[in-house]
């Protein structure tokens, strides 16, 4: 036998190759079939990133068909909504490099916002109604409509169909319950500013 | 008004004022290092400390940050002063230029600057140095007690001339008492106490050496009185380090030197208070502080005893810092209202 | 009488200076009726008091004037009489500096009371009423945090009380109210103290817990307390000993568990002014109305203890004291660790307000900048829960709120020992502040976030269903005409050579079939891939509702009843992730079963409405059917019917039969009927809201709130003249009906059906721009 392998040196180079290469095939065969993943969690975790506004500026009919998008390879800086917190996450999680917000889905903005409408105008068309994705305006044909602020997710689709431009999206008040402390100034920076400004005089730093 | 968020009061105690302390402290060791081995040690110190401050306000420069505000809270000082202290007495000015650059350009400033370097930046320029120019870095100078009948210390001067012009002194340098055992491997530990001058002057770690221990170890509890840092760690490699001696400690040839010469001899002491109590690259929680100083002690001892390096507090601390991530990700204090201490990688507590 | 309990040390903890004797100099000083006083509706922990006073009333001492709201609240009462003269948000003491609503009196000088309710023997009635009696005079706690103090007095029946502690420790530098109030009315403290035991039913131990550093106070309270089962216990002065969590750990050697309350290890705790307030409540029909403020601090030129009408303003409060506003560094209200500097002294005092700090620079001067952490470890051996705060700020300050939450974040108690002693001045309790707010704000969005997709993924399926089922009625009415024609046509040619009832009835059902066979063809997907979802979604509130509350701040805690509430939500998200559970192995078992009974009975006309009522009867399972659905099933089977009664009248005519009149008649009453109901579905169609998700049950209300704070800040963002107001009005009508007549016009050009809409929006619009410019 040992003869037989030191007097054909390719010979057994190669089988010895094919064998460890077959081994490893079913082990990773059997590994595939044993442990597959039943749903594909990917798209979950994206949907979980993404803000459920549902407004479809991403070119999607809601988050979730944009989840599957994103699974299946498309962009992950489509969603203003989610600004670039939202892209940096996807790209941690997808392990890709995270882009800039695609200017064309439109531009992420600081203020959150809902829908509010101006009662007295509104005309009752119910078309804001069949515009909203998350159905939080409620009305009857008729009958004035309103928005259920709760509810709401600031994705704008109600204002477009409009007829009488009666919706604006005003800004959310936080008020008291939703204060929070704001983080201290990055340390680096309140030393400069310090240093920049009259010592002593400065105290808004922390 | 002043918006501001509680608590509005402060104690008085500052980085600046704790660095200055570590720096006090290690007056007694310094001051035993120059009557043992003359000016070698404090012109080390002098130097090392300036070019340290130097190239810190350098970075701070060119980083476009406030030079006296950085300079102030005094850990370039300290870097700079430990790395002299650990140099040997005598060795030319570049070597220890280099040594501060590397400390502080190296290892604390490209890291991010104070509180952001995972190793200790004065043993990263030793360590460097070491690895560098070895034939500079183990020539220490003789205690004063070994020299003959008529021979001195080198003097200002000549020190001065060999630091800066490189004219050598003759004959002033001798092995360290951990050299000694180190490279007689041969002969009983007796027999190398009543040959080897250092020994032999000496009381249990060799002349001058002890002393120089004795100072860093007063200066350490000086610290720990004044509660720059707790008991813990350098208890614990100190504690480690007599164990793991004694235990293999037995006078023969094979022996690797009694508890009391790895204790007092070489950079222990400074080790034990100055290099391991580094706030920034130990481990942060008590427990976590035992293992990391035993984890030294233990590492110390096992490179003295079987590798090449005769001293090896520098590897020692620096295999630590390495490990002290991982020492605190196990070593969470028990928080209270938690019967358990949890795990740094834990996720919430269901209850 | 001596202390016989053992006193257990606390790990951590600091000693500022204490500066306790600048305001101890002077017995309890008053200070004069204020020009008005200003109550905040929620000065306590939990909902706001509801205001049962109108603008213009005259009110008196001591009466209600607004209400509790719900058990997490806290009663107001008038301090003196006077007028109401405004309800309205006003600046409250909060650290935001934000507004809240408040109730102003203008009190007239007479100081007239109500006639207050005494009770002599107060100690003979039962626990019911006392307790009413407390909650009925608004007391919450005094010792910084406001809890109502009635609930924290009820405790779960589960929870066995053994030790009452009375909280004397004040360890805060600089507030001696507690001092003051145990030296001069040490009788009031016992008595409260012995009350509070008894609705406790007398636990086995009374303590009341002293910092070592008020000997007058210890020598006073154990002179009153002499002959009582109260045990005085002094222990020595150390930051933060008076927080709750530390103190019962002194006291008794435990530890309350994370996220749970004392009461859970058998100890309550309250404050000795809460105590003292109690029992005057209860004895003499005292409404909580002022209390005793220490007014301290180098810009002061008066430092005392002042007993203050709640409501008093703070400006005014400290005018009295001689105040020198250029010589403050900063004006805190509460002490200089835990409390929050008044972003305004144009503020009230409320019920939690135990002291108003007003130090010169050279006492607490500004915040040093901070340096970089040294990770000195200095903080970990100040923290009093033994947290590790250097790691707590390196992560807080990546925003990391997993390691953060696996770093016990909420157990810190923001007592700031550790920005206390941090050598590089690092404000690190605003870290841990900031932190916990934005867990707490992340949870609330993705809370929001599964709320928005579980709607979104309703109308979907909402609208997916409606399209099915009008593609299943446009093909059955093709069907049937096209099959009705072909009869006609074949009976003209072939007379009858069957029934053609039999065979008529086939087609009706094979596009049933069909349109059912594709709803369900989609729905096991994506219903099963739904039904996960929610499953998932419940489960997921549920390990929320789990998750312990976490009190933020050290005094507070969490009482039982929050706890009982906690434990409904834990239920109810556990029911829900059952019933989802429940639904989907419903599902699974459906998706076969209905399919063999399809195949098994085609044809058949007595059967043909089987299936259909057999998806209807499972769409009933799968969600409670909204009236809209039930209205459109009820118009597609009257369809059906009427295709039927269609077919068999043709038939009869055909055939002459005599019952043709009679069957043609049926037909037309079903053309009615069908009729009606569209119009009821059409009326239903746009109240699509009534869907079983969690929030509609307060959709009214939140709309209700929407539409009054947006008409609110319409009213309050428009400051410019009524003239510019009124143009600015008329312009924009003016570019919206420009806009709206461009639809309008564009809309008739295509001949869509919202002309109508458009048209009546326009006529509108060109009302209200003549009403404008003729106003």
């Amino acid at each position: 036998m040992l003869d037989l392998i030191v007097q054909n040196p390719l010979a057994s180079a190669l089988i010895a190759l094919g064998g460890l290469a077959l081994v490893f095939g079913a082990v990773l065969g059997y590994a595939a079939v044993r442990f597959r993943l039943e749903e594909d969690p990917v798209i979950q975790q994206i949907d979980d990133i993404l803000p459920q506004t549902q407004c479809g500026q991403c070119g999607y009919p809601g988050c979730r068909p944009y989840a599957q998008a994103i699974a299946n390879g498309d962009a992950i800086n489509k969603c203003p909504p989610g600004g670039q917190s939202t892209i940096n996450a996807l790209a941690d999680l997808l392990d890709v490099e995270a882009p800039t917000l695609d200017a064309e889905h439109g531009e992420e903005s600081e203020v959150k916002t809902v829908a509010y409408i101006r009662e007295d105008e509104c005309i009752g068309c119910t078309k804001c109604i069949q515009a909203c994705p998350v159905d939080a305006i409620i009305g009857a044909a008729k009958q004035m409509h309103t928005v259920i602020v709760d509810e709401c997710t600031g994705c704008d689709l109600c204002v477009e169909p409009c007829p009488v431009d009666c919706i604006d999206m005003i800004p959310v008040e936080s008020g008291l319950s939703g204060w929070k402390w704001d983080k201290p100034a990055p340390i680096e920076e309140q030393a400069i500013n310090i240093i920049a400004s009259d010592k002593g005089s400065k105290g808004e730093a922390a | 008004m002043l918006r501001v968020t509680s608590p509005h009061t402060h104690s008085t105690r500052s980085t600046g004022q704790l660095m200055r302390l570590v720096v006090f402290a290690t007056l007694p060791g310094l001051a035993a290092l120059t009557l043992a081995f003359g000016w070698g040690s404090l012109f080390n110190v002098v130097l090392a400390s300036a070019s340290a401050l130097l190239f810190e306000a350098l970075i701070m420069k060119l980083r476009g940050r406030p030079v006296a505000f950085y300079l102030r809270d005094c850990t370039a000082l300290v870097t700079g002063v430990l790395l002299g202290l650990a140099l040997p007495p005598y060795c030319p000015w570049w070597l220890v230029v280099t040594g501060s650059a590397v400390s502080i350009i190296l290892a604390k400033q490209l890291y991010g600057g104070m509180g952001y370097n995972p190793f200790n930046p004065a043993m990263v320029g030793y360590v460097v140095l070491l690895i560098s120019f070895p034939v500079e870095m183990t020539q220490w100078a003789a205690p004063a007690s070994t020299l003959a009948e008529g021979q001195s210390l080198v003097g200002l001067v000549e020190g001065l001339k060999q630091i800066w012009l490189g004219v050598p002194v003759d004959g002033y340098t001798a092995a360290t008492p951990l050299d000694v055992v180190k490279q007689n491997s041969g002969l009983l530990l007796d027999d190398l106490y009543a040959s080897d001058p250092t020994l032999s002057n000496g009381l249990w770690a060799g002349a001058g050496w002890e002393w120089v221990n004795l100072g860093f170890l007063l200066g350490g509890l000086f610290l720990l009185y004044q509660r720059v840092f707790t008991w813990h760690a350098p208890v614990s490699m100190l504690v480690t380090l007599a164990v793991v001696s004694v235990f293999f400690y037995d006078g023969s040839a094979q022996s690797q030197g009694s508890p009391l010469l790895h204790l007092f001899s070489g950079a222990t002491m400074l080790g034990a208070f100055f290099i391991l109590t580094d706030p920034v690259s130990s481990a942060v929680s008590n427990r976590g502080r035992l293992v990391y100083g035993a984890l030294v002690g233990l590492l110390l001892y096992v490179m003295r005893a079987w590798s090449n390096y005769p001293d090896a507090v520098a590897f020692a601390v620096l295999l630590a810092n390495f490990a002290a991530p991982f020492i605190d990700y196990y070593t969470l204090p028990r928080t209270y209202g938690h019967k358990q201490p949890r795990r740094a990688t834990e996720k919430r507590e269901e209850h | 009488m001596g202390s016989l309990i053992k006193v257990w040390d606390i790990p951590g903890g600091v000693h500022p200076p204490e500066n306790k004797e600048q305001s101890l100099k002077q017995p309890i000083g008053r200070v004069p009726l204020p020009p008005r006083l200003v109550l905040p509706l929620n000065q306590h922990i939990g909902k706001p008091a509801k205001p049962v006073v109108a603008v213009g009333e005259r009110v008196l001492g001591g009466q209600l004037i607004a209400d509790a709201e719900g058990v997490f609240s806290a009663r107001v009462h008038a301090p003196s009489s006077g007028t109401i003269s405004a309800i309205e948000d006003r600046l409250i003491p909060h650290p935001s500096g934000l507004s809240a609503p408040c109730i102003e009196i203008e009190p007239d000088g007479q100081d007239e009371w109500v006639a207050l309710e005494r009770c002599e023997d107060y100690l003979s009635l039962d626990k019911g009423e006392l307790l009413a009696k407390i909650r009925g005079a608004g007391i919450a706690g005094l010792g910084g945090a406001g809890f109502p103090t009635s609930v924290k007095l009820s405790p779960r029946a589960d929870h066995k009380i053994h030790t009452l502690i009375l909280n004397g420790t004040e360890c805060e530098p600089y507030i001696t109210a507690d001092d003051i109030l145990m030296q001069e009315r040490a009788d009031d403290v016992v008595a409260g103290t012995l009350l509070l035991a008894k609705l406790l039913d007398y636990p086995e131990k009374v303590l009341i817990g002293i910092e070592d550093n008020k000997p007058k106070a210890i020598a006073a309270i154990e002179k009153a307390a002499a002959g009582t089962e109260i045990q005085v216990v002094s222990f020595p002065t150390k930051y933060p000993s008076g927080g709750e969590k530390q103190l019962i750990q002194i006291l008794t050697g435990e530890e309350v568990p994370s996220g749970q309350i004392p009461a859970s290890i058998g100890v309550v705790c309250q404050n000795v002014a809460t105590a003292a307030v109690a029992y005057r409540a209860v004895r003499f029909g005292e409404p909580l109305v002022s209390r005793i403020t220490t007014l301290v601090g180098e810009a002061l030129e008066n430092q005392r203890n002042v007993e203050v009408l709640l409501g008093t303003p703070i400006d005014y409060l400290l005018e009295q004291h001689g105040f020198e506003a250029k010589k403050a560094s900063r004006l805190v209200m509460g002490g200089p660790m835990m409390g929050f500097a008044l972003p305004e002294p144009a503020v009230p005092v409320i019920k939690t307000t135990n002291c108003l700090l007003a130090p010169s620079k050279k006492e607490l001067p500004p915040p040093q900048p901070a340096q970089a952490c040294i990770r000195c470890g200095l903080c970990a051996e100040a923290c009093p829960a033994s947290l590790l705060p250097q790691q707590l700020f390196w992560y807080a300050q990546a925003e990391d709120y997993e390691k953060l939450e696996a770093h016990s974040l909420f157990d810190c108690i923001e007592c700031g020992a550790c920005s206390y002693v941090c050598p590089s001045h690092i404000p690190l309790v605003q870290y841990y502040r900031a932190a916990k707010g934005g867990i707490r704000q992340q949870q609330h969005e993705k809370e929001k976030a599964d709320r928005a997709r579980r709607r979104f993924e309703f109308r979907q399926e909402r609208i997916a269903k409606e399209e099915a089922e009008k593609a299943a009625k446009r093909e059955a009415r093709k069907k049937a005409a096209e099959e009705a024609k072909r009869k006609i046509a074949d009976k003209q040619g072939e007379p009858a050579a069957e029934t053609p009832s039999a065979r008529a009835s086939d087609p009706v059902a094979d596009a049933e079939a069909k349109a059912q066979l594709r709803a369900r063809q989609q729905s096991p997907a994506a219903q099963r891939a739904k039904l996960e979802r929610s499953l998932a979604a419940a489960q997921d509130s549920l390990a929320k509702a789990r998750h312990p509350l976490e009190p933020s701040e050290p005094g507070v805690e969490v009482s039982a009843e929050q706890l009982e509430k906690q434990k409904a939500r834990i239920k109810q998200a556990e029911l829900k992730v059952q019933e989802a559970e429940a639904r989907l192995h419903q599902l699974e078992h459906e998706s076969h079963a209905p399919e063999s009974e399809h195949k098994a009975e085609p044809g058949s006309e007595s059967k043909t409405n089987d299936p259909v009522s057999a998806a209807i009867a499972r769409a009933q399972a799968k969600m409670q059917m909204s009236p809209e659905d039930k209205l459109r099933s009820a118009l597609e089977s009257l369809y059906k019917r009427q295709a039927k009664a269609e077919e068999k009248a043709a038939e009869a005519q055909r055939e002459g039969s005599d019952k043709a009149d009679a069957l043609q008649q049926g037909v037309d009453k079903l053309k009615r009927k069908i009729a009606d109901t569209q119009k009821e579905l059409e009326e239903q169609t746009p109240s699509t809201v009534a869907e079983p998700s969690s929030a509609s049950r307060h959709t009214d209300d939140a709309a209700g709130i929407a539409i009054e704070r947006a008409k609110a800040k319409a009213s309050a963002l428009e400051t410019m003249s009524a003239d510019d107001k009124l143009r600015a009005q008329i312009e924009s009508v003016k570019a919206r009906l420009e806009k709206a007549r461009e639809r309008l016009a564009k809309a008739e050009a295509e001949e869509n059906e919202n002309v109508e809409a458009f048209r009546s929006g326009v006529s509108k619009l060109e009302d209200k721009l003549k009403q404008l410019t003729d106003g």
